[in-house]
């Protein structure tokens, strides 16, 4: 009942054309379709170890993520479709990705994380998995706002030797090919996505960094706060598109 | 049991090129030349670039073999053409069929060095320039996509594109 209100509120306020949006799921060949729709695909390798790890003592303290926050099914439902949101201690903007890995370090005593960590990897994909179906909402924060607009900025900057920014490609000429790659409209519903370029499991961070790379730009640093800003950004103009789990991309 | 499942390799056109680079800046001739179009306040380079980046004549071949290898001139990332070679050309630049027919010489050159001079808005990456570029990343820093003489060639191959057929 709430969702569906929240839901109907979300297609209020949609901005005119978002019904053109598509995801890279709608872009993707019908095998690959199914491949992603298959609930053994591979990268339900990482669903499984999340799982596992959700329930599992860790750090110094020998404390389980299930220790507080009980069963993830209800306490993390929407958790991922929210996702960035503001950091009290660090008076920051942190994504779903920084934020377990602060909750590792934080409240289970395991150290400062590797934001790519297998571990960390794998509840990320979990946590995910109970938002699937659930439409991206942004947090409301207003102390959001300006890292938000920071990552506008971002997305409109001409960046790198090949001086292209985000927009000229993924607004500007998404659908169009970049030699046999079609080239999406760049919105974040799947993550993080098992890529068959990669060979494996990665995040959205991963993902504009071989965008950055591509057009010979200098990276993002791991959880930098002009990743996050551009992340938050993404969410914002994705706003009301789905989760999806398990996502799949060529 | 991570990472195992598929095998497939998937093309990779821009992150996985590795294609050797002139450490350069802009080359003297360049230099004097756009020195010359600062001077005389020609209007955004309405006419080109007449005058040759090198003392070598392009040629051709190497011309054709650097638009043909996606991996070094990046042409067919964007431009379809007479390139039955190329197995996939992109769509976001014009085709290339018959260019040497609709553009000058010194309309070509200018294009490849720096197309921003005609169209601010342009997407076509400068081959030959660092002006005004923003967040280049490191191993990339002070260098340009084409050296000189690699525009010269590129140059050249292009201006034999007249044929109206792909």
């Amino acid at each position: 009942m709430i969702r569906a209100a929240v839901l109907a509120g979300i297609v209020l306020a949609l901005p005119a054309g978002a019904q053109d949006r598509r995801t890279g799921y709608d872009d993707m060949s019908p095998a690959l379709q199914a491949m992603q729709d298959d609930p053994m695909n591979p990268a339900a390798f990482w669903l499984i170890d999340g799982e596992a790890l959700w329930s599992e003592p860790a750090g110094t303290r020998g404390q389980s993520c299930a220790d507080c926050h009980d069963a993830a099914e209800d306490s993390m439902a929407g958790v991922a479709a929210r996702y960035p949101a503001w950091d009290e201690e660090q008076a920051a903007p942190v994504d779903l990705n920084g934020r377990i890995a602060l909750c590792r370090d934080r409240h289970q005593g395991a150290g400062p994380q590797d934001r790519a960590d297998p571990d960390i990897l794998a509840l990320l994909a979990y946590v995910t998995h109970q938002s699937r179906g659930m439409p991206l909402t942004p947090d409301p924060d207003p102390r959001l706002d300006p890292a938000r607009a920071r990552g506008e900025t971002l997305f409109t900057t001409r960046m790198g030797q090949l001086n292209l920014s985000c927009a000229q490609c993924h607004d500007d000429n998404s659908g169009g090919h970049l030699a046999a790659a079609l080239i999406p409209q760049g919105h974040p519903t799947g993550y993080p996505q098992y890529r068959l370029e990669w060979e494996t499991l990665g995040t959205l961070e991963r993902r504009i960094r071989g965008c950055l790379t591509g057009v010979r730009a200098e990276p993002f640093a791991p959880g930098s706060a002009d990743f996050i800003a551009l992340a938050l950004y993404l969410q914002s103009r994705a706003a009301g598109l789905q989760v999806e789990t398990l996502p799949i991309r060529p | 049991m991570r990472g195992r499942g598929m095998r497939r390799r998937c093309a990779k056109p821009l992150a996985a090129e590795k294609r050797r680079r002139g450490k350069v800046g802009l080359n003297p001739t360049l230099r004097a030349t756009l020195a010359v179009l600062a001077l005389s306040g020609t209007a955004a380079g309405a006419d080109g670039l007449a005058t040759p980046l090198t003392a070598t004549p392009g040629d051709p071949a190497r011309g054709a073999q650097i638009v043909t290898d996606p991996q070094h001139g990046l042409c067919t990332l964007c431009h379809a053409g007479p390139f039955p070679q190329v197995a996939f050309t992109g769509t976001l630049g014009p085709d290339l069929t018959g260019v040497g027919a609709r553009r000058t010489l010194a309309d070509l050159r200018q294009q490849i060095v720096d197309s921003r001079r005609a169209n601010p808005d342009t997407i076509m990456p400068p081959y030959h320039s660092t002006e005004g570029l923003n967040r280049v990343g490191e191993r990339w820093q002070g260098t340009t996509l084409m050296t000189a003489q690699e525009v010269e060639d590129v140059v050249a191959y292009l201006a034999t594109l007249t044929g109206d057929t792909p």
